[in-house]
């Protein structure tokens, strides 16, 4: 069923925690204005801050389709936008000559029509949805080569596509777009200029307790505030790849598993692989450095409570 | 504003303070274009903004376009809609409650800061008055740096010299420089048939018999990334190599250039301008460390923290471009030098500083770099663009093994 717009920045963030999504308000600003305006977002972050789940919060709170359109390097117009089914193609053309009486120019409009026409994800966001335009999530952008933007920003912009056989395809509603980029390299400025940007940051303390609340609702009130401070720490620690909400979560819902109720160095130990992904972080933390940062974590969490 | 602004007459101060605003970002380096002032005017009128925060993320969501930009802003929003009437009275004529605005609480001026004042200050319209502005600048103005900072003057370029540097670069093939990409292109004899064109191609002749097309997999160039010591014993070369770099940015698509000596910087932007002489001056003004002293180590390590994800993602050939010699701790430079190695498709190392044949690695900043690259170019008498891309060229690759030089040094 269909959601009908926010109609204020309150609205907005009210919406996304119904869909158990903690914004903060810069965020919930720009999801406004870019509903409203008929906007793409463009969504950069460290991976795993929940970029890729704002699409789908959105998707579902809304009432809308989620069209997820995964890029990768190579990815082309065959596979984004359209294909044409070729094997139905050639059988027309051979149907054509055994009636006999070819006529070429029919016969190319024949062949070239939507009849033959595959859809892929960007023609699909364009396509009417009784329950309102869809969401068009593009994921990890910087994945696909500069090439690959181009075939965008005719969709972006003006959220139309153009086949050379058949014309112009164009969509009554826009979809709902937004496009997120783990900054693995820098996004062409004409693909910026079409979208609202954002920078999805880490969250501070108290609202990653919240996030941890939401999602991980199991893990006792004491060790949430213990896991939130020590990732807290652990982020301003000089490390080559800091933990993101992801992580966190992940470590909530293991540290749930193994039935703990209280962080100690011998469990942060054990379980930091979940934390942290590369060996030579994972080294640094290991031993004393754990323990001076539990320590802080829990003279900080029992400060709170 | 013109007629043709869409914006009705009761927010024509809005939409001349916005623009304002405008040229002030634009002024201290973020790229806003007067596209960006309408959006920001319609982003306001749609938001029906209720607090200062709502403002300010507004115009952020329309004006920032990069993360690193978010800086600029924050400083120049904050001393551009310093008086807090101004935005109020915006307020109130957006919506009938004015929730009262949050105090903002101080914060420790910056290198950003500094940017958006001197953006503001250059306005010649400012649409506020000055004075109480002026009293923060000049606080602003009087951050000191406690390193010892120079700048640079490069010497002009002769219209020979940029001939040869063009040709020098357009006969340059760096070693493993073809890369396969997962892109198709026609090929008369490629591996798999192109079903698209070979339709197109038989409905031209009437559908009659379909001829098949073809298709290969594409190459390109990998991305560059060059990373160049401009400390004090490299300051003979820096030009040349800063030339060669400006040449070769201009020649591929994707070339990434860092300076470092006591600090890292990126000029990828300043040698994108086309004239060479413009790009060394523009390297020259942001560069504030030429010609002191080095820390590979700690400038590696910014490089792999903030820069080696962003820069190193497509398979970059890494130039490394140094003599070695670094004081700060070796084993610091091993950890920097293994995590570089391990990000990227292939590490040159240029090293200028031989002037005799018989060179041996036995300095300790060398010996820890040398296991981690996977070719050391030596260059004997760097004089000229031409032995920098002789030494650079991919024949070479054989005599390039470095541990031909550790061997020889043992």
């Amino acid at each position: 069923m269909a959601h009908p717009l926010p109609t204020s920045i309150d609205e907005t963030l009210k919406l996304l925690s119904a869909g158990s999504y903690v914004a903060d308000r810069s965020l919930a600003t720009v999801i406004f204005l870019a509903l409203r305006m008929g906007r793409p977002i463009l969504l950069e972050g460290e991976a795993g801050v929940g970029k890729t789940e704002i699409a789908k919060v959105l998707s579902s709170v809304l009432g809308r389709k989620l069209i997820r359109l995964q890029c990768y390097e190579g990815l082309d117009v065959s596979s984004a936008v359209y294909e044409w089914n070729y094997a139905g193609q050639m059988m027309a053309i051979r149907m054509a000559e055994a009636a006999g009486g070819v006529d070429r120019g029919r016969l190319e409009e024949d062949v070239f029509s939507e009849r033959y026409l595959v859809k892929r994800p960007l023609l699909q966001a364009l396509a009417p949805d009784v329950n309102g335009a869809p969401v068009l999530l593009i994921d990890e952008l910087d994945r696909t080569d500069e090439a690959f933007e181009a075939f965008l920003l005719e969709v972006l912009s003006d959220n139309q596509v153009t086949i050379p056989e058949l014309g112009v395809i164009k969509a009554d509603h826009p979809p709902i777009v937004i496009v997120t980029s783990n900054r693995t390299r820098e996004i062409h400025d004409a693909l910026k200029r079409r979208c609202l940007y954002h920078w999805v940051g880490y969250p501070n303390a108290e609202r990653e307790l919240q996030i941890l609340k939401a999602k991980a609702p199991k893990a006792p009130a004491r060790l949430s505030r213990e896991i939130v401070n020590f990732v807290q720490a652990i982020r301003a620690q000089d490390l080559f790849k800091a933990p993101g909400v992801a992580e966190t979560l992940d470590w909530a819902s293991a540290l749930v598993e193994l039935d703990a109720v209280a962080l100690d160095p011998a469990i942060v130990s054990d379980t930091l692989g979940v934390l942290l992904k590369y060996q030579d972080d994972i080294q640094k933390m290991q031993g004393s450095r754990v323990k001076a940062i539990l320590d802080e974590a829990k003279a900080a969490a029992n400060a709170k409570a | 504003m013109d007629a043709a602004d869409p914006i009705p007459d009761d927010t024509g101060k809005l939409a001349e303070n916005i623009a304002y605003f405008a040229r002030a970002l634009r002024e201290a380096g973020l790229p806003v274009g007067p596209g960006s002032v309408l959006d920001a005017l319609a982003a306001v009128e749609t938001a029906r903004i209720g607090t200062r925060a709502d403002f300010y993320w507004t115009l952020h969501a329309v004006f920032v376009k990069k993360h690193e930009h978010s800086d600029v802003f924050e400083q120049a929003f904050r001393i551009f809609w310093r008086r807090r009437a101004l935005i109020e009275k915006i307020i109130s004529t957006m919506s009938p409650a004015t929730p009262p605005s949050r105090d903002e609480k101080e914060r420790k001026p910056d290198a950003a800061a500094l940017r958006a004042a001197q953006a503001l200050l250059k306005q010649d319209k400012p649409p506020e008055p000055q004075e109480e502005r002026q009293e923060e600048f000049s606080a602003r103005l009087t951050v000191s740096e406690r390193e010892i900072l120079q700048g640079k003057d490069f010497a002009q370029m002769t219209a020979e010299e940029i001939g040869r540097a063009q040709r020098a670069i357009a006969t340059l093939r760096l070693p493993d420089d073809r890369t396969l990409i997962r892109r198709m292109i026609p090929a008369a004899r490629g591996p798999r048939i192109d079903l698209r064109r070979s339709l197109r191609q038989s409905l031209r002749g009437g559908g009659a018999g379909i001829e098949l097309a073809r298709m290969e997999q594409a190459t390109r160039p990998p991305p560059v990334v060059a990373l160049c010591d401009i400390s004090g014993s490299m300051a003979d070369y820096t030009r040349l190599f800063l030339h060669f770099v400006h040449a070769m940015t201009d020649a591929r698509r994707r070339v990434y250039t860092f300076l470092f000596g006591t600090r890292l910087t990126n000029v990828t932007r300043a040698l994108k301008s086309r004239d060479p002489d413009e790009a060394l001056a523009l390297c020259s003004a942001q560069v504030q460390d030429w010609s002191g002293g080095t820390r590979i180590a700690t400038c590696l390590h910014q490089f792999n923290r903030e820069w080696s994800r962003r820069v190193l993602g497509q398979g970059a050939v890494v130039l490394f471009f140094t003599d070695g010699l670094e004081r700060d701790g070796v084993t610091d430079l091993t950890t920097e030098m293994d995590r570089l190695h391990r990000s990227c498709r292939r590490l040159v190392w240029l090293n200028p500083l031989l002037r005799y044949d018989g060179f041996e690695a036995r300095a300790q900043g060398i010996r820890a770099m040398l296991p981690h690259v996977d070719e050391f170019r030596p260059i004997h008498n760097l004089q000229s663009m031409e032995t920098l891309v002789k030494a650079l060229a991919a024949e070479g690759s054989m005599d390039a093994d470095p541990r031909r030089w550790l061997r020889k040094a043992a």
